[in-house]
């Protein structure tokens, strides 16, 4: 026997899945089969309804069904209460998946004397098991006991002797147990149920609660160490979003087009990446939310689904702020592919907010989700918090293959690069909206402070946000600095004015060069002409000087005849 | 199982017939002590003016929900009105007395 025992413990544990949302992630598939569980926490943290939907969904899913032993609502109460999580008891009371037993122990009816034990309990969950052939069983709570007798040794070991009883009827248990003061449960129920310890907790910080569960321990597996939170919505428990406890999800190269033409050329020529997670940040009034506004229409024109999260802004609000822009959401809200959802921030706690972001995501399945602003969410958390709730939203999305985009509001007299620093280092694009004010005027500059995996322009851009949409232009850049606005279109005409003077002046300079080559050329033909005429007078009186004295020679010739010999005729 | 054990003799006026159940799993050291204890207490305090039913829950199981019996052994006083319980094995006469408001606290 004890061999056989001990074989079955190295076996692999086996799980009895929950059906609880989100909860056979944290805990590799649920609760230890055929091995009870204690389920704590304080008063209203949602014990109860774990225990109902465990066996709930034992029945209706997983072909268990189950008994409910309630020390403390009777049957109608109990049915009653999970009606309006559309749970119907009774129905399935009637088709023998559930067995409802309701155990009243009233003390001052009871008096006390001799030993006893427990076996009438034994000898009820045995009935109410056979009847409808149990494989679960939820025991709520226990501890009501404790207050009904006064023998407390003998209540401890007959409890004791109850779990190792249901073990070794190999049902899989929930205990639960009001949460001590130092300890899990008022009366120690841990020391009994060593297998598995689930902690509910309800607490308020600054005047918000926030539901969060955590696996205390849980014999012969691993499981998630941490604290989850987790809503009761109307379809129950919902544990978020345990899913990704690791950076392990597929990356996309396709490109998502950001609603600006010129702000996809900045970005490598075609946009974000898909599935990628963007930063949009700036200080009040710089059209973050224009721009997230921008990139959910330009997805909804493409025929894609969009979820616009507002913690500022009602949807009407966004719809005509955005229209007076030339941003029309109206005709997407119409078809169906937008949804609004507009909270403040400081409804809920953050992890509230997580879980009902998450869970609208998963109900929607959007392609593209705007958050409109997360910086909001710091008045209901730390910074720290914040960051651990984005990053299990961002994980999640990623993993969907959703593009996101957070604007941010940035704080003024902070260094605009260093308020985000705790959030920036998710997000794979980082634009930066500031305002510049120069000349008494206030414009809007915009530049890619990163973008993981693709080029991106280093240029600060002029952000002009016109009845027509958003546009974006170049701003001056020249030897006076960065210009934009009304001083940029100065400059700009400035500038014009001065290149047409110099246009002028070149023009006016070409033409003295051209008159003076003119004169010169005019010059040279005058002093060419005098040379010629020169030339031919010159010419001239050579001729005739050597006419001359060609003549005087012949005079000569015969004046020497004349003188010589020849005199005869002397 | 009913078991049906000592009969009242004269009829007397309800308010003062005592209907008891005693809830018993199996012949345990603590029910067959408790039964001899309730029968002593009665056929001293109440002769004539009593029944006692026992009720073996090993037997009849289903019947433990009814009375809501969580302890074994579990008196139940049926009648008179109110209905009132005493667990255990009986042993302390006096607080069985006190339990079934046969003598006052």
């Amino acid at each position: 026997m004890a061999s056989a025992t001990q074989t079955e413990e190295f076996k692999k544990l086996n799980k009895c899945p929950t059906g609880i949302a989100g909860f056979e992630e944290i805990t590799g598939g649920g609760l230890p089969a055929g091995r009870p569980t204690l389920v704590c926490g304080s008063a209203g943290s949602g014990k109860t309804l774990f225990a109902v939907e465990f066996l709930v969904n034992g029945a209706v899913r997983f072909d268990e069904p189950g008994v409910f032993i309630a020390f403390e609502e009777n049957e109608v109460e109990l049915t009653e209460n999970v009606a309006s999580l559309k749970w119907d008891l009774n129905e399935l009371a009637e088709q023998k998946k559930i067995y409802l037993d309701h155990v009243y122990i009233e003390r001052s009816e009871i008096e006390e004397t001799g030993e006893f034990n427990l076996e009438g309990l034994f000898i009820r969950i045995e009935a109410a098991m056979n009847a409808i052939q149990a494989r679960r069983i939820a025991i709520d709570s226990i501890e009501a006991l404790f207050s009904g007798f006064d023998n407390e040794s003998l209540l401890r070991a007959e409890i004791r002797r109850l779990f190792r009883w249901l073990k070794e009827k190999g049902l899989t248990a929930v205990i639960t147990g009001e949460k001590g003061n130092n300890a899990f449960t008022r009366h120690g129920l841990e020391e009994y149920i060593s297998d598995c310890v689930v902690f509910l907790d309800h607490r308020l910080i600054d005047q918000v609660a926030t539901r969060r569960m955590r696996i205390i321990k849980y014999r012969g597996t691993s499981h998630g160490t941490n604290e989850y939170p987790f809503l009761i919505t109307e379809k129950g428990f919902s544990v978020f979003p345990i899913t990704t406890l690791d950076l392990d999800y597929p990356v996309s190269t396709d490109r998502v087009p950001t609603g600006v033409e010129r702000l996809d050329e900045m970005l490598g020529g075609q946009g974000y990446y898909k599935g990628a997670s963007i930063l949009i940040s700036g200080t009040a009034g710089t059209g973050k939310s224009s721009l997230g506004a921008c990139f959910v229409g330009a997805a909804c024109k493409r025929g894609e689904r969009a979820i616009y999260f507002s913690f500022e802004e009602a949807a009407d609000q966004i719809l005509r702020n955005m229209a007076s822009i030339g941003i029309d959401l109206k005709p997407a809200l119409d078809r169906g592919l937008l949804e609004f959802r507009s909270v403040r921030s400081t409804t809920y706690g953050i992890e509230t907010h997580l879980m009902m972001m998450l869970k609208k995501i998963d109900e929607f399945q959007p392609s593209v989700v705007a958050v409109d602003p997360i910086s909001n969410l710091t008045s209901v958390a730390d910074i720290r918090e914040v960051k651990e709730a984005l990053t299990r939203l961002i994980d999640y999305m990623k993993m969907k293959g959703i593009t996101a985009i957070f604007t941010d509001l940035s704080n003024f007299g902070r260094s605009l690069e260093t308020t985000e620093t705790a959030i920036s280092s998710l997000m794979d694009t980082w634009i930066l909206l500031r305002d510049i004010e120069i000349n008494g005027e206030r414009n809007r500059g915009m530049y890619v402070l990163k973008s993981r995996g693709m080029d991106h322009s280093n240029q600060i851009r002029e952000f002009l946000i016109t009845s027509d949409g958003i546009d974006l232009q170049d701003v001056y850049v020249g030897p006076r600095g960065v210009l934009t606005g009304t001083a940029r279109f100065t400059q700009e005409a400035e500038e014009a004015a001065e290149t047409l003077i110099q246009h002028q002046k070149i023009e006016r300079l070409q033409r003295d060069l051209q008159r003076k080559e003119n004169t010169m050329t005019s010059r040279i033909q005058e002093l060419k002409d005098a040379f010629e005429a020169e030339k031919e007078e010159i010419r001239h009186a050579i001729h005739e000087a050597e006419a001359r004295a060609r003549a005087l020679n012949g005079n000569k010739d015969e004046l020497e005849r004349m003188r010589s010999g020849t005199r005869g005729a002397i | 199982m009913l078991e049906a054990n000592e009969q009242n003799d004269g009829i007397n006026d309800r308010g003062d017939f005592w209907e008891l159940r005693l809830y018993v799993a199996g012949q345990t050291p603590n029910c067959v002590k408790a039964f001899e204890n309730l029968k002593k207490i009665c056929e001293k305090e109440l002769k004539g003016r009593y029944k006692i039913v026992v009720i073996d829950l090993m037997v009849n199981p289903e019947l433990a929900k009814g009375d809501q019996i969580v302890a074994i052994p579990t008196l139940v006083r049926k009648l008179p009105v109110p209905v009132k319980r005493i667990i255990g094995s009986l042993q302390d006469t006096e607080r069985v007395l006190v339990g079934l408001d046969l003598i006052k606290q």
